[in-house]
């Protein structure tokens, strides 16, 4: 992404957030309602993307671990705590149980962990279902009240969806320092080439437990915003499907790209409701579109952006080789 | 003991039809690195082909045959040069996203073309009981399992004896060299899918008329062939086929010995007990191909 010049970048990603804080002024509802889903679904990707895109550990079990965050909000919540506390306790409760899905991936690797994690995930759903003196069943929790953030009441859409938008931008920042920290680093080496990250002296056991237990603890804080948005919540939003939705959008965006996340949740949401006025084409159409986009790119939207950039770069820098070649024979 | 007789047979009845659609599976991860999380629709769909074919005005064994030509021609030839095809250079984990995205879209057709709801499903075999051994049997138990035998059967004669078999082994285990020595490998593994869809068409004749036709029944077949593929053995047809039976016989105790609720549960821990402790399947080979 290094084609723009830094203060365009940064312009741009300022109109982008005032965009994102004025526009949704007049929206309706329902549109502050879609958006908000837009920003936690946002989080919750970028937790997997630290897992799958940067450390490369296959997991199907992101949305378990929005299931367990919403479950520790909802029932910390109802029973009069603050929901800041709900949310350090939904980080506690998904680091904790990441950290231990992640020792399967110290033994095997793939597509094996893959059904693993896909078998924890749908384990998890039956517990959300069946325990119902916790979870409330199938019944499922209601009447999920929405905090009070420095005395202000965010009861209604607009002050909600500004708390999701900061919790996001929270995120962002933490996840930007994250995979610029010697942590990411370790990360990325873990997913390049796990052995010879070992041979430099990264613990390979300990970032990979690490990779697992980070982007689950963001899928709890995305779950943990996800109760009180929807103020009611039942077992079945947290499914297998939400576990494999929120692997598409890694796989869309473009996993292993800071922004790719953004983009993929942008997609998975906001797409099927812009094709709503095709009624019930919609989500074939949305299916339709993410098999063309994978065939076309399979590293995602942002995969075409680099591969383009890329491209730039390398005409870019043949055409100067070229003119300082000619150069030092006009000089001869 | 009666009781425990019934859910044996119950259970290898359904068990053979996951082995069906196990099989199948495991033959397009052998041949092309194909995880295809829509197999599940790919058994629900050939049921409404045929459904849609008696509609039509077509009798029932024309609408058989029209629904498993139908399904190799969709979920065979047209699944693979369209999707698979264009994707298998590119990795594991693109395709297997693709093939999620694939299972979205069959279901919306189906819910969209077809019906959201229930549909009755006329079974090949008489309805009724027979007596063995003093217990009442279904014949419907004993028709599936008789005829997922045959077909298991079939097709393992087919792998094992005939030289079209030996050349879509070759094709799999070492397609450098099949196709060194002579062997058409892109046909080979475009006769595995092929296979792989008249195995879904066969199971979906089989298990709609116990389950209805649903456009969502695919979710927990697709789970439960998924599941007895990997505990069988990934890398072998008869892994599949025993992770299969195994599957469905556990599956059925479950939902008896220990509680309804949990009884999903039992083959998840299963699968992840074997994942990390046979990470190979209880018959496949511990050596794999790709990386």
């Amino acid at each position: 992404m290094n084609g723009f010049g830094k203060p365009l970048k940064i312009a741009l990603g300022l109109i982008v957030i005032a965009g994102l804080i004025i526009v949704p002024m007049n929206f309706n509802r329902y549109g502050l309602f879609i958006l908000s889903q837009w920003a936690v679904m946002t989080i919750a990707a970028m937790g997997l993307n630290l897992t799958l895109g940067y450390a490369g550990q296959v997991s199907l079990a992101q949305g378990a671990f929005v299931g367990i965050g919403a479950y520790a909000a909802a029932i910390m919540t109802t029973h009069g705590w603050p929901l800041p506390a709900a949310i350090v306790v939904a980080v506690l409760l998904s680091f904790g149980v990441g950290w231990v899905l992640g020792y399967p991936a110290l033994r095997v690797q793939h597509h094996y962990l893959a059904f693993v994690t896909l078998a924890f995930s749908t384990l998890a759903f039956l517990v959300f279902r069946n325990e119902s003196w916790l979870t409330g069943g199938i019944y499922g929790i209601s009447n999920i009240p929405r905090p009070h953030i420095f005395g202000i009441a965010t009861n209604k859409p607009l002050p909600f969806y500004y708390v999701c938008l900061g919790s996001l931008a929270i995120v962002s920042l933490a996840v930007w320092w994250l995979i610029r920290s010697p942590w990411g680093r370790a990360f990325m080496a873990l997913r390049e080439n796990p052995l010879r990250a070992q041979s430099l002296g990264i613990d390979t056991r300990r970032y990979t437990l690490m990779a697992f237990a980070i982007g689950s603890a963001l899928g709890g804080v995305a779950g943990a915003l996800y109760a009180p948005l929807t103020q009611y919540i039942d077992p079945v939003p947290f499914n297998l499907s939400l576990s494999l939705d929120l692997l598409m959008m890694v796989i869309v965006g473009g996993a292993g790209f800071y922004f790719g996340p953004f983009l993929g949740a942008m997609i998975a949401v906001l797409l099927p409701e812009w094709l709503r006025f095709t009624e019930g084409y919609y989500l074939m159409l949305y299916a339709i579109a993410v098999m063309l986009l994978l065939i076309w790119s399979p590293t995602g939207i942002l995969g075409i952006l680099d591969r383009y950039l890329a491209d730039r770069r390398t005409k870019a820098a043949s055409a100067l080789r070229a003119v300082a070649k000619s150069r030092l024979e006009t000089v001869q | 003991m009666s009781n425990l007789f019934d859910l044996l047979v119950a259970g290898l009845a359904t068990g053979a039809i996951y082995a069906l659609v196990a099989v199948g599976f495991t033959l397009l991860w052998q041949t092309s690195q194909t995880i295809n999380f829509a197999q599940g629709e790919f058994v629900m769909l050939p049921a409404f082909l045929m459904l849609a074919a008696m509609h039509a005005g077509a009798p029932f064994w024309l609408a058989i045959i029209l629904g498993i030509l139908l399904s190799m021609l969709l979920l065979g030839l047209a699944f693979k040069m369209l999707l698979v095809d264009p994707m298998m250079r590119h990795g594991v984990l693109p395709l297997a996203i693709a093939t999620m995205a694939l299972a979205i879209g069959i279901k919306e057709s189906v819910k969209q073309f077809f019906s959201a709801e229930a549909s009755p499903f006329p079974s090949i075999v008489p309805t009724g009981d027979i007596s063995i051994l003093g217990h009442a049997v279904s014949l419907q138990s004993i028709g599936v399992l008789v005829v997922a035998i045959l077909a298991v059967f079939g097709l393992t004669s087919l792998l094992n004896r005939t030289s079209l078999g030996h050349q879509m082994q070759a094709a799999a285990q070492n397609p450098t060299v099949a196709r060194i020595i002579g062997v058409p490998v892109e046909r080979m593994i475009l006769l595995t899918f092929l296979i792989n869809a008249f195995l879904v068409a066969l199971a979906s004749l089989l298990i709609t008329p116990i389950y209805l036709a649903k456009f969502s029944s695919g979710e927990v077949l697709g789970q439960a062939a998924f599941i007895a593929a990997i505990v069988g053995g990934f890398n072998q047809v008869r892994g599949a086929i025993a992770g299969g039976l195994l599957i469905g016989v556990l599956d059925n105790l479950a939902a008896s010995y220990v509680s309804t609720q949990y009884r999903a549960a039992v083959p998840l821990i299963f699968l992840i007990v074997v994942i990390l402790f046979r990470p190979q399947g209880l018959l496949g080979r511990a050596e794999e191909r790709t990386a």
